[in-house]
């Protein structure tokens, strides 16, 4: 009997020896794996739940310009630097190719980041923490977000959107 | 005897198979058949190669102390890299591989010539006008082609071309298994191939419909007779082809490795109602796998992410660790008949590593379970997910699925194929037996490469990291090993191609004898083979070794990950 060739007659039968025990070890890992999902959905603390909202593309900038308009702090190289209020709510634009604004938020404070795209689809990546998640025209993705370390991070693009991809760069100030 | 008779009830003969018996197995080989395979297979290499030469510049340019192609041409490779290896040659390949598992093992011939002739002509033709837009420059859009990106209608007409082919042709090999149960050409069950094959089948057809569900609108919008599709929408469906026509290559894979631990060792499944449950388990749930793309999108909800995410609680991940213990099993339980049971690996010490058919399965076995299933199931853990996303990681995983896994076990097989299809022995020997080793060795490096970047932050898909400033030595460093790696694996598919371009012209033909061995494993003179069975512990013990040693890698790796996790910022 081979794999190629028709099994013989009463092939089929319980497993037994080694196969048993490792189908029983699999399972339980399994198991693990699964409980492990719910398990950090209600204790740990990262989560994406993708709390979105429809939104016209438009209509996301012109809360972005209301938002910049009433929170900016200064800029950096023509690009606002923006200060939500803490609880409050912060809006970033991804365009080709750029983040706008820059946000600047306090360590420990819980914001309500909305993402959301004018043209593309873009990724949003934050480093050198390395958090990411997607940026969609037409959904406004809030991410309810605590910065628990101070810096200077760096939004990079991880989602492909033409020819000037890599140099959509924008930043985010802790302090 | 050159075809299967059969007597009817009044007395007169009946062919049932205008084939040829082959002369090392002694099974029958339908000409039909054997002609598809291989136009399939020729079709299947020529991609291979392109997509191959792709990827060396691919990994130079990503190299960044290289840097080799400017912006624009870097990602209209990378669009060409990936239809070419992930579509075309794995689709050929596959095709091919579901017409043999139809005929041969069933004794059967193929259901129509004239359907064969139509699914090639269309996938042909759908690829090759694929390949030219992308290199006129009217399709940079990845291989995903995520709206609102757009690329020009006959990119989208092209893959629908090629889908509607492929799944043409697996028509053709349902009907097959149809006649040669009506014609009784074999009694009983069909082999665990075949059984293979049909689940790989089953899910190709859902996810081809998935693959029409989505690009047909596309075209249409593209053409401008409809509104654009909802870029979520999109992802979802489009995932629906994408991750599943992944399952699909799962699913041929490990039918591949099945056929060779037979060829190579003379093993047998160790129990047939376990392996073919377990393929049972990929069809039922490997559909859900859509989901590990979407984890971190906007407007899903936590729920369907980890259900779906979890294939219904791993069943699917299940059926591939039954697979990974019963081939290695089955090839222990062969060795130790055969009289190799020195301690707990010796059977494995002695297993035929210079036979390239042996080498290319058991590298692709080890590289698929203990690279790609592990970081698979990792990163498609939903809040895992969350650092990993569209990183360097993700390709890092998926090279040592697809690559490293099914694209090695596809070359392992045509070590196979060319003697006994084409009925050529292979050219420069010496060279073949290396392959393998070659080929894995660069893929892995490339992976490994790519995945610790990635855990660095690289993402993929861009031409350059040095402008976002944050990226350091280490980073770079291991951006050298993907070059590096790139290479190494280049060199080695090129190997492969030329072996086999080498052989069709100028390997010695092997009509009417036995092909030359590459070396099977066999008794040493004087050793009786004995006949172990499946409850004897001491005949498994080694693999069972194997499979508590990658759980515990499995763990750590697991588990190091939600650590990592939990350093983030906290997030909902």
């Amino acid at each position: 009997m081979s794999s190629i060739l028709v099994p013989e007659r009463g092939w089929f039968r319980a497993p037994a020896g080694h196969e048993k025990i490792w189908i029983g070890l699999a399972l339980s890992w399994c198991l693990v794996l699964t409980v492990m999902m719910p398990y950090w959905h209600f204790r740990g603390k990262q989560n994406s739940r993708g709390e979105a909202y429809a939104v016209v593309p438009t209509e996301f900038a012109a809360r972005v310009d209301r938002f910049i308009a009433a929170n900016k702090v200064g800029e950096s190289n023509g690009v606002p630097i923006v200060e939500p209020a803490p609880g409050g709510d912060a809006f970033v634009l991804a365009r080709m190719w750029s983040w706008n604004p820059i946000l600047k938020l306090r360590k420990g404070e819980t914001y309500r980041v909305h993402l959301s795209s004018l043209d593309l689809q873009h990724g949003f990546s934050l480093q050198p923490l390395n958090m990411n998640f997607q940026v969609m025209p037409g959904y406004d993705h809030v991410l309810t977000l605590t910065p628990t370390s101070a810096g200077s991070f760096t939004i990079v693009c991880n989602e492909f959107c033409g020819i000037g991809h890599s140099n959509m760069i924008g930043h985010i100030i802790v302090e | 005897m050159s075809a299967i008779v059969q007597t009817l009830v009044d007395g007169t003969k009946k062919i049932l198979n205008p084939g040829r018996v082959c002369a090392t197995t002694g099974l029958s080989v339908c000409r039909t058949a054997q002609q598809f395979i291989k136009l399939n297979a020729v079709s299947a290499v020529v991609f291979l190669l392109i997509g191959g030469v792709a990827a060396l510049l691919l990994a130079l340019t990503r190299w960044q102390t290289v840097h080799l192609l400017n912006a624009e041409w870097f990602y209209r490779i990378v669009t060409l890299h990936g239809l070419n290896m992930l579509i075309f040659w794995i689709l050929f390949m596959e095709v091919a591989i579901l017409y043999f598992c139809c005929t041969t093992p069933l004794n059967s011939k193929l259901f129509s010539k004239k359907v064969a002739w139509v699914s090639f002509g269309m996938m042909l033709t759908g690829a090759l006008m694929v390949d030219y837009i992308i290199l006129q420059g009217q399709a940079d859009v990845m291989m995903t082609s995520y709206l609102p990106l757009l690329a020009h209608p006959l990119f989208y007409l092209g893959i629908i071309l090629v889908a509607v082919g492929t799944l043409i042709g697996v028509f053709n090999f349902f009907a097959t298994l149809y006649i040669a149960k009506r014609d009784k050409t074999y009694e009983g069950s069909v082999p665990l191939v075949t059984f293979g094959a049909t689940a790989a089948a089953i899910i190709a057809v859902v996810t081809l419909l998935h693959g029409a569900i989505v690009m047909i609108p596309t075209f249409t919008y593209s053409m401008g007779w409809t509104p654009q599709p909802d870029p979520m929408w999109y992802r979802l469906i489009w995932w629906g082809l994408g991750h599943q026509s992944q399952q699909v290559n799962v699913c041929a894979m490990v039918s591949v490795w099945y056929f060779l631990a037979s060829v190579t060792t003379g093993a047998r499944p160790l129990n047939e109602a376990v392996c073919r449950t377990a393929f049972v388990l990929y069809v039922l749930f490997i559909n859900l796998a859509s989901a590990h793309h979407l984890l971190v999108d906007p407007g899903i909800g936590a729920t369907w992410k980890i259900w779906n995410t979890s294939y219904a609680m791993y069943l699917a991940v299940l059926a591939s660790m039954i697979h990974g213990f019963t081939v290695p099993a089955s090839v222990e339980v062969a060795m130790r008949e055969k009289g190799y049971v020195r301690g707990l690996f010796g059977w494995l010490t002695s297993a035929p590593w210079g036979n390239p058919g042996f080498s290319g399965f058991f590298l692709s076995l080890v590289i698929f379970g203990f690279g790609g299933g592990i970081t698979g199931v990792t990163l498609g853990t939903q809040q895992i997910n969350i650092i990993a996303h569209n990183t360097l990681r993700i390709p890092g995983h998926f090279h040592v699925t697809v690559v490293g896994g099914t694209t090695l076990s596809f070359m392992a097989l045509a070590f196979y194929v060319i003697p006994l299809i084409f009925e050529k022995d292979f050219i420069w020997r010496k060279a073949a037996r290396l392959q393998p080793y070659l080929f894995g060795i660069g893929i892995v490096m490339l992976a490994v490469g790519m995945s610790f970047a990635g855990s660095m932050g690289v993402p993929r898909r861009s031409w350059d990291i040095d402008v976002a400033g944050v990226y350091g030595p280490a980073a770079h460093l291991m951006l050298g090993f993907v070059g590096v790696g790139g290479i190494i694996a280049f060199v080695g598919l090129l190997l492969f191609v030329l072996l086999c371009v080498g052989t069709l012209f100028f390997g010695k033909s092997t009509k009417g004898r036995a092909m030359t061995d590459w070396g099977v494993a066999k008794a040493p003179a004087g050793v009786a083979v004995t006949r172990l069975e499946e409850h004897d512990l001491s005949a498994t013990k080694g693999t069972f070794a194997m499979v508590l040693i990658f759980l515990a890698c499995f763990a750590v790796y697991y588990f190091a990950n939600w650590k990592a996790l939990a350093d983030v910022w906290p997030v909902r």
